[in-house]
């Protein structure tokens, strides 16, 4: 069908504005189905606002956003049965059982009473809820509801994933079980998450849409957003050699845009490269020191590079209060 | 259909999931009780040729249940789906306002309709000991559970519309309580004014919410009046409707 060729999330210049405050100006950009998207930004930088128009509870107050091919403001119902979405915070009803609330929500999203109770039983196994699935969600551990949120989201089996900070106040082995099971997800849906969290959105996300105080400033692949700022990244290297040797050594080297040496202990000297173009130097230092016969015993490359554009990006310390 | 049932059945579950349910139950039964043992203890005194219903009605034991309970019963419907934040779960998914503000209003009539049924008991335990057939009859008893039904749809939709509006539960239950009570004192005030202007006296007729039960208790059950409650009713849902809608051109 047509309709697969057609991008998932279809968003223009979308723009929402409270009262006496714009949360997103103007922002587009398109999701293809299959992809894995991370909408990373500060708190506040207008992530929930746009899941919230994306999900149909919020209108947009410009521009248009279409999800499937389907308008959310005027083919709502169309849109709202295609998506499943987790809100911030992962709002439940506390005093329902596991299977009973997901057989609720099954039935509310139009699934029939036999489909629904399939795929109770599915989700509840994929989310790992078949132990609690008779216990009341109120008297859950938050990973538990966390799950049953996800749960939810995947009931209806829907082609597009929404899940508004999917991971936030949960412990490192609740974290990596939510990762696994977003990344399971991927070959069958697409999956829209938002994160503050940069490593979070660099392991799980095919794509980044780094957002900051409404706007997107940036869109790309984990690894070509790397790259775009690999250029001030630097080599650490640890040898055991004369530091004049090495300092002509570096010098004679064209990648090589700028070093330091300083003294270690022993024999030891530790050099700072900064390669020029962000090229990855490595395997070059590597045949340096067996042609030379210096002992090597470090060799790294700074991976904090996402990190320094994650912050320079979007400059914290400016938060704003979410708005509700 | 099956949306709106699936949503009535949830709604209504949450009124016995929870204590308060039983605790509105359990309130609503005593009030009863003493009106009944009011009432006995006047007619013991001072005999009285009316029927069971309408000696009912007199102890004003009914208002005051009305008045209480059904901000009580509505208060949680919206304020509290508003504050844990399910409301946004509940309306991103595939289901209409008007199924939700419609089962939501269901359950609590059934709620409410529930809570009245030990009223029968008494009733027929007075009219057991009356030993009459004139005190009780199943007209009357209809009659006054049509009144009850109504009176309490009218109160009801008040309280979903207060609901509604607020995001606290106590902030809904005050605004459905002054509402209600302001349409009660219109029909005091239809009772006390009399002799003025005719269409003014008129309009003010349709208010004696008093007056209406009255009949109603009486087993008189008269056209006027139930146009009058299910309009007034069905104006207030429909304000309801607005309101929840209202989030999309707000």
């Amino acid at each position: 069908m047509a309709m697969n060729e057609t991008a998932m999330i279809e968003v223009k210049n979308l723009t929402k504005r409270y009262a006496g405050r714009t949360a997103v100006a103007g922002i587009s950009f398109t999701v293809a189905r299959g992809e894995i998207v991370g909408l990373l930004g500060p708190n506040g930088a207008g992530k929930s606002t746009t899941m919230r128009i994306l999900a149909c509870y919020l209108p947009a107050t410009a521009g248009t956003v279409r999800v499937g091919g389907f308008d959310v403001f005027h083919q709502s119902n169309e849109v709202r049965r295609r998506i499943g979405y987790m809100p911030e915070n992962n709002p439940l009803y506390t005093e329902m059982r596991v299977r009973e609330y997901l057989k609720f929500r099954a039935r509310l999203k139009g699934l029939g009473w036999r489909r629904s109770r399939e795929r109770v039983s599915t989700v509840m196994e994929q989310c790992g809820l078949t132990d609690v699935s008779r216990r009341i969600i109120g008297q859950l551990s938050k990973g538990y509801r966390q799950r049953v949120g996800m749960a939810d989201a995947l009931v209806h089996d829907p082609e597009l994933i929404i899940l508004d900070e999917p991971t936030i106040g949960l412990d490192p082995h609740q974290i990596r079980a939510v990762r696994q099971l977003i990344k399971s997800l991927a070959r069958a849906h697409t999956v829209l998450i938002s994160t503050h969290i940069l490593p979070e959105a660099e392991m799980t996300c095919n794509r980044m849409l780094i957002m900051y105080d409404g706007k997107i400033l940036a869109a790309d692949t984990p690894e070509n957003l790397q790259r775009l700022v690999a250029g001030n990244s630097q080599i650490i290297v640890e040898l055991a050699a004369p530091a004049a040797a090495l300092r002509e050594c570096w010098s004679k080297m064209p990648e090589i845009e700028y070093f330091d040496i300083s003294a270690s202990e022993g024999d030891f000297q530790r050099c700072a490269l900064t390669p020029r173009d962000g090229l990855d130097l490595r395997p070059v230092i590597f045949a340096l020191a067996l042609q030379n016969g210096w002992v090597l015993r470090e060799l790294t490359r700074n991976r904090h590079s996402l990190e320094d554009i994650y912050v320079q990006v979007t400059q914290p310390g400016q938060e704003e209060e979410e708005e509700s | 259909m099956r949306i709106f049932l699936t949503l009535t059945r949830r709604e209504l579950a949450a009124f016995f999931v929870s204590v308060s349910g039983y605790v509105i139950i359990a309130a609503v039964t005593l009030l009863i009780g003493w009106s009944f043992v009011v009432l006995m203890t006047n007619l013991g005194s001072d005999p009285s040729p009316m029927p069971v219903t309408q000696l009912f009605y007199r102890t004003y034991f009914f208002w005051l249940i009305v008045l209480l309970a059904t901000p009580i019963i509505t208060m949680r419907l919206f304020a509290l789906e508003k504050f844990s934040g399910t409301f946004e779960t509940l309306m991103t998914a595939p289901v209409t306002d008007l199924q939700v503000v419609a089962a939501k209003f269901a359950a609590a009539v059934i709620f409410y309709t529930i809570m009245w049924l030990p009223l029968l008991p008494c009733l027929f335990v007075v009219r057991h000991f009356t030993n009459q057939p004139g005190a009780l009859d199943p007209g009357m008893i209809s009659g006054m559970y049509l009144g009850v039904f109504l009176v309490g749809c009218l109160f009801l939709s008040l309280g979903c519309f207060a609901s509604a509006l607020s995001r606290s539960q106590m902030a809904a239950a005050m605004i459905s309580f002054v509402l209600g009570v302001s349409l009660f004192s219109l029909g005091f005030l239809a009772q006390a004014i009399t002799a003025v202007a005719q269409w003014k006296e008129q309009l003010l007729s349709y208010f004696g919410l008093f007056d209406q039960m009255n009949d109603f208790a009486c087993g008189v059950v008269d056209t006027h009046t139930v146009i009058f409650y299910v309009s007034v009713t069905l104006f207030f849902l429909f304000l309801t409707l607005r309101v929840v809608e209202s989030r999309r051109w707000r």
